[in-house]
């Protein structure tokens, strides 16, 4: 560990201090592995709204999302199957997989990833 | 180099406790619209149906970062109750030690608090394959974090961001010195 590295790091979590002009709320989660070949818009995983009704450990134990963007291989199947955001949207514990736009309200054409105000993380980010 | 470090670090510190006064009530915290976040789509239907951040966001305990709300006290003042599990058999675990971490002398010292953690997360999403549950195995440093290991899986992405050192580097040396039980992982009430 060398002392330039560390000061570099420094820097950068400064230069992430001031806003930048288009940041999604902070812990957005956006999922294009399938959606723009799909022809839909890509998914938006809002945390903040999540994490008010269900603790991380819900999803991240209990139900086996990998807290890693990218690293579930989520496909519209899985979802309807009951898999995935299906384990909970599926008309019980939340509305169901007939409403599209809902969860498909992302840009057409962004990378898959956390989005979101002060973002520092994700290797190779920097 | 490592001068450069501790000014940028104490000008944080400094720029933070300016900004939030412990107690006092934040000025004004405001979130963007969905329709001018830049993730999603304006021209999607689900604008105006979906809520909006700022709708849910501003009635919890503000914070000047992130979220701009204190998901720790949200959750102690009981604004908000969000579930533990969904299967009333599952296993809730919760953990109510703290960690000291002092192995850099040029920084405040780190309080790991398990009793915050474990209140959100299961042991499973720390240990054993991101932290050994042994003190002082894990050789943590800032460098990792700022790369998303470590503590920055969680903080920078979804928990409070990095930019809040004195959360973390909480504890000053003198404090701690005082009293050397409470060093290792020792339980706190
Ligand atoms: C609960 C949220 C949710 C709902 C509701 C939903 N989807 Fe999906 N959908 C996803 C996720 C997550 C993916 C995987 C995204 C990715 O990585 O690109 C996906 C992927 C897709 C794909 C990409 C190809 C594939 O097989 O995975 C298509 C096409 C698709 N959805 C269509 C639909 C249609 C049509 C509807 C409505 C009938 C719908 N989705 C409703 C979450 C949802
Ligand atoms: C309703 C389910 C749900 C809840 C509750 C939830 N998450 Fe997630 N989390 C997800 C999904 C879905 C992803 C995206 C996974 C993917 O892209 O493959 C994710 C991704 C992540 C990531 C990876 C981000 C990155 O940079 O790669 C982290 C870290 C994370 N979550 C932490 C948390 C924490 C901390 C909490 C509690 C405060 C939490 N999550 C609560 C579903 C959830
Ligand atoms: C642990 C259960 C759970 C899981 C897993 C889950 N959700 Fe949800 N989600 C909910 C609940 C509950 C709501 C609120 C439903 C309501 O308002 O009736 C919701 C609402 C939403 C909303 C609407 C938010 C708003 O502004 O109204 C979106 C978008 C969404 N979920 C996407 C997803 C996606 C994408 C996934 C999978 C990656 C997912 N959810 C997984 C429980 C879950
Ligand atoms: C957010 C991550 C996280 C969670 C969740 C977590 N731990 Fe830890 N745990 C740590 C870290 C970090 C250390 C300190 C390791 C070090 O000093 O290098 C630690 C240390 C420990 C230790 C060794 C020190 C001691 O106090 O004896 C034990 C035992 C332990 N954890 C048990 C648990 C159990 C049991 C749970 C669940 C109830 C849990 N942990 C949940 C991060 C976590
Ligand atoms: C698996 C995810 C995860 C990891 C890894 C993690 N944290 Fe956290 N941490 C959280 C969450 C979630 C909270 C609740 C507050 C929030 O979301 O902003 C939290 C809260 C805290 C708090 C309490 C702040 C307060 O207001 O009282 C401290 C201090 C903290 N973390 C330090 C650490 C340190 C140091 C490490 C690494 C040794 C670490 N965390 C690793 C998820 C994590
Ligand atoms: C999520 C918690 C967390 C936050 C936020 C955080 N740190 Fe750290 N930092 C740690 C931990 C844990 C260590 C390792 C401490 C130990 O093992 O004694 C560390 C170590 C360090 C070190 C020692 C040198 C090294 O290479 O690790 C420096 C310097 C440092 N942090 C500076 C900062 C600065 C500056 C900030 C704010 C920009 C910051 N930290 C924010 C958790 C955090």
């Amino acid at each position: 560990m060398t002392g330039r590295a560390l000061a570099g790091a420094a820097l950068l979590v400064l230069a992430a201090l001031t806003p930048s002009a288009a940041c999604a709320e902070y812990g957005d989660v956006l999922l294009n592995r399938y959606s723009d070949q799909g022809g839909v818009r890509p998914v938006v995983f809002p945390h903040w709204f999540h994490r008010i009704r269900f603790r991380c450990k819900v999803c991240h134990d209990q139900l086996g999302f990998e807290m890693r963007a990218g690293a579930n291989d989520v496909r519209m199947s899985d979802i309807i199957e009951g898999r995935f955001c299906g384990m909970c949207h599926n008309n019980d514990i939340a509305w169901g997989a007939e409403r599209c736009d809902l969860c498909h309200s992302g840009r057409p054409g962004l990378k898959s990833g956390v989005y979101g105000g002060h973002q520092t993380t994700g290797p190779g980010r920097w | 180099m490592r001068r450069l470090v501790l000014v940028v670090f104490a000008l944080l510190c400094a720029g933070a406790a300016a900004q939030a006064p412990r107690g006092a009530p934040l000025v004004e915290r405001s979130w963007l619209p969905l329709a001018r976040d830049g993730v999603h789509d304006p021209r999607s239907p689900a604008i105006g149906l979906l809520q909006e951040p700022g709708s849910a966001l501003s009635a919890l305990p503000a914070d000047t970062a992130g979220n701009q709300v204190r998901w720790v006290e949200a959750l102690r003042n009981g604004s908000i109750n969000p579930r533990t599990s969904l299967r009333p058999e599952a296993q809730v675990r919760l953990l109510d030690s703290d960690i000291y971490m002092d192995r850099y002398g040029s920084v405040p010292v780190v309080r790991f608090p398990h009793r915050e953690h474990t209140l959100w997360l299961d042991c499973g999403n720390c240990h054993e394959r991101l932290f050994k549950s042994q003190t002082g195995a894990n050789n943590i440093s800032m460098l990792r974090i700022l790369q998303g290991e470590q503590c920055g899986q969680c903080h920078g992405a979804v928990a409070f961001p990095l930019t809040e050192c004195s959360r973390c580097h909480n504890t000053p040396r003198a404090t701690l010195n005082r009293a050397p039980a409470a060093r290792q992982g020792a339980n706190v009430p």
